[in-house]
This record gives C-alpha cells, sequence and structure tokens, in this order.
C-alpha cells in the first residue's frame, strides 16, 4: 500500500491509498481523480494518462521502457519527468509518491 | 438513402463481429468507421502486438485478429464506409437515420455504437494560435503531396509519419525536423536515410526542441521552438506538419441524448441496448456492472445485441436461436455445403 498524491495543473490535490500491484493510473480511475483518462485502458497506447512525476521520485521508478517513451513524445507538453501512470506499479516503495497531471490528457 | 437493417458504428473487432452475428440471422448492415481501415484500435494501436486472451486462439496480433475477422465476415459482402464520421442521428417513425461527414445518409431500424474510445483524430498541437493557422499553414496529414512544393516546412514528431514524410518532402522543400529529444523511431533502412539526408543538408534536425510560438498573421512565417533549459530558436517556416499520433475522441456520440456513465453509454446487459429503443452500445464503449473492456466481451455483447435487433427488424418473424454446426440456414448465408 501507498499514499499517492495526484495533484492538478492548478494545484489541486487528492491524495489516496494504492494497493500494491496496481498501477498509479488504476490508483487514480478506481478513486475518481480527475486529470487522468487512460483511454487504452493501460496497454501503453494513448498517453492519456500521462503524468509528472515529483523530480526525487524519478530515480525509484522501474525505467521507463521503449515503446513507454515513444508514447511519450504523443502526450501533451511533455517533460523531463513525464512517465505514463499505466506504468507505475505500486509498492509499498511508493508510500508519498506525488504527481501531477497535465493540463490536458489529448 | 441507404436502407439496411443495422446500422455499425465502428469497424473494430466488435463491430466486426457484428457482421457475422447479424449476417447468421439474416440481418444486413453497413459498417461506418472514421479511420482509413477496418480493424480500430487494434489495427491503429497495436498491429504488431500480442493478444493473448482471444478464446482459442492462444496468441495473435492486433493485425491477425482483424484479418481474421475480416475473413469471417466476407460471406456477408457488407459495404464499409471508411474515413466517416457519423454527425446526426435522428429518430423517424420506429426508425433511425443517420447522416456522416461524407454526406451519406442511412436508415435502419437499430443502430449498434461499437465505438471503442470513440473516433480516431489527429492530436493537435496544444498552442493557442494552432486552430487559427490549421488548414493554411498547419496540417497533421498530407492529402496532395504538391501542395508541400517549395515551401520551407518545419517537421514535428519523431515517428515513422514524421520520418516518412520529412524524406518525401525533401526532394522539393526545404525540411525542418523538430523532436523532443534525441532518438527517432523508425525502420532502420528510414533512420540511415535521414541521416544520409541530414549529411547531405536536404534534412535540417533540431533535437530536443519543442514547438514554442508561431509568428505570422494570415499565414504562418516562422516558428520559435525551445529545449528544456530554455534556450530557444527561430526557424523560417512557411508550413508546419506536426505528427503527433492520434487521440480518440468521442465526438457527437455524446450529444445523442443517450445516458452516459463519464465516457460510456450506459447499457442494459440483456441487449445492450442504451436509454434509445433500438441504439445498442457493444465492445469498450458501454458499461454495465461489472464491465470489463476485453475484446472477448465485446464479442458477446453482441452476439446478445443482434437478437434483439432482430426482433426489431423484422417484427412479424419468430426468432429462432441456432447454432452454426447444425442449422441449415446459417450454412446457406455462409455459403456453406
Amino acid at each position: 500500500m501507498a499514499k499517492i498524491t495526484y495533484t492538478d495543473h492548478q494545484g489541486n490535490s487528492k491524495t489516496v491509498d494504492v494497493e500494491n500491484g496496481l498501477s498509479v493510473m488504476e490508483g487514480a480511475i478506481q478513486n475518481d481523480v480527475p486529470g487522468i483518462d487512460a483511454d487504452c485502458g493501460g496497454s501503453m497506447a494513448c498517453a492519456t494518462c500521462h503524468v509528472y512525476v515529483e523530480e526525487k521520485w524519478l530515480d525509484k521508478l522501474s525505467k521507463a521502457e521503449d515503446g513507454e517513451i515513444d508514447m511519450i513524445d504523443m502526450a501533451f507538453e511533455p517533460k523531463k519527468n513525464s512517465r505514463l501512470s499505466c506504468q507505475l506499479i505500486v509498492t509499498n516503495e511508493l508510500n508519498g509518491l506525488k504527481v501531477t497531471t497535465p493540463k490536458k490528457q489529448s | 438513402m441507404i436502407k439496411t437493417d443495422v446500422i455499425i458504428i465502428g469497424a473494430g473487432p466488435v463491430g466486426l463481429f457484428a457482421i457475422h452475428q447479424l449476417g447468421i440471422k439474416g440481418l444486413k448492415a453497413v459498417v461506418i468507421d472514421n479511420l482509413d481501415k477496418p480493424g480500430g484500435q487494434c489495427i491503429e494501436l497495436y498491429p504488431d502486438k500480442p493478444i493473448y486472451d482471444i478464446p482459442a486462439v492462444p496468441e495473435c496480433t492486433g493485425k491477425e485478429l482483424t484479418d481474421r475477422l475480416l475473413e469471417q465476415t466476407k460471406p456477408f459482402k457488407t459495404k464499409f464506409y471508411l474515413n466517416e464520421r457519423v454527425e446526426e442521428v435522428k429518430s423517424i417513425e420506429d426508425n433511425w437515420s443517420i447522416k456522416t461527414s461524407n454526406n451519406n445518409e442511412f436508415i435502419a431500424p437499430n443502430i449498434i455504437i461499437a465505438g471503442g474510445v470513440g473516433s480516431f483524430e489527429p492530436r493537435k498541437l496544444s498552442l493557442k494560435d494552432a486552430d487559427k493557422f490549421e488548414g493554411t499553414s498547419i496540417f497533421y496529414s498530407v492529402k496532395n503531396k504538391d501542395d508541400f512544393k517549395n515551401k520551407n516546412i518545419s517537421i514535428f514528431g519523431g515517428g515513422d509519419s514524421a520520418l516518412d514524410w520529412a524524406l518525401e518532402l525533401s526532394k522539393s522543400s526545404k525540411i525542418t525536423l523538430i523532436h523532443r529529444r534525441k532518438d527517432f523511431r523508425g525502420a532502420q533502412h528510414t533512420l540511415e536515410e535521414i541521416k544520409k539526408s541530414e549529411k547531405q543538408g536536404k534534412i535540417i534536425i533540431k533535437t530536443p526542441f519543442q514547438l514554442n510560438n508561431v509568428e505570422g498573421n494570415e499565414k504562418i512565417q516562422s516558428i520559435t521552438i525551445k529545449d528544456e533549459n530554455g534556450k530557444s530558436e527561430k526557424i523560417k517556416t512557411d508550413v508546419i506538419l506536426s505528427f503527433f499520433g492520434l487521440v480518440m475522441k468521442l465526438g457527437p456520440i455524446a450529444e445523442w441524448g443517450l445516458n452516459m456513465d463519464k465516457k460510456n453509454i450506459s447499457v442494459n446487459p440483456n441487449n445492450f441496448e442504451t436509454n434509445k429503443k433500438g441504439i445498442f452500445a457493444v465492445g469498450d464503449i458501454c458499461t454495465y456492472p461489472g464491465k470489463l473492456k476485453l475484446i472477448l466481451s465485446g464479442f458477446h455483447e453482441v452476439a446478445l445485441a443482434s437478437v434483439e435487433c432482430f426482433k426489431r427488424a423484422r417484427p412479424n418473424e419468430k426468432f429462432k436461436f441456432e447454432f452454426t454446426t447444425s442449422s441449415k440456414t446459417i450454412k446457406d448465408r455462409l455459403g456453406k455445403k
């Protein structure tokens, strides 16, 4: 279980408990956190679950594979700390993770 | 006005299987899709990626699944209306009429919406002036190559479309290829060609840069690109070509008065009918308690919906449930002896 904080582009945030094994995207969808669309349902095919990860967490996350990096190219305003939240799997180590959602997803 | 039994919106796997389920019941259908080919997400998003959960097919790619479904629907000689989006739905007595973006009109007692997450459209640039210049200086596809001759063209994107068009248009125009990171993703041969063209000065490559501003009144005259550290550069540009893939947009469906739950259409899980009699929703676009967004769920949903479609299209006939293995009628419809 990890507490994950989702902040939208206007600064509104919501912190929810997400079970281990779920993705950061699923944590948002199941808890009605706005700002993450996840059109393709987590198959790394759409870049509408794009988030900016707080810098200090970047090294603690599993590395993005090529497919994810390619999809981030398609995302709205990608940055260095961009990830697809469907590819971030929750573990105890991610307790306290903070992500920000972009202005829009598509 | 084309008259049929069922109008299927969406040519993804579930829309294709709808043809089959309706066809074996003797119902005629037409299929409308905004993409230029059938297959939906399977063909657009993961043609080469494996799928492992189609019953009795241990492994197949999105393309293979689409090809097999097309093969399975062949006996029914269904007409596809591609590159068309449904714009309007109207009720005419007990029927529904539909008008597409290509001004085709259809009428039928049933509509099956197998629309996935919506219709695919190019992902647009997010600059505030992007709308203003769309179609004059900003393009998301190349319809006619001749419109792009003798110009200063700035191409954005790092995938196959961006690379292929950079190469093609560099024959007659000055190309700047701009991408947010150093790596491009494309076929090996294409990547080599790009490198060669860069050396020969036919293509200028700017990485890691993103579009920051466009300058011009009626038409674009120049653009400003910026890297992560804020370093910016101005590039003389007549035309921007942007290739950031496709997004899925629900589009006008959201305004048809159907009961929606977020981006999904609520249906009755007995027959997958929406709150409008004769309009059904199946596959990823529909929702009901316990819904799973799996292709196999869509197949089940459309099988049930097709029964209700039959009842509406043939009100004077009694629906007779039959197995494909034993029904002579079905075998005839499939062209089997």
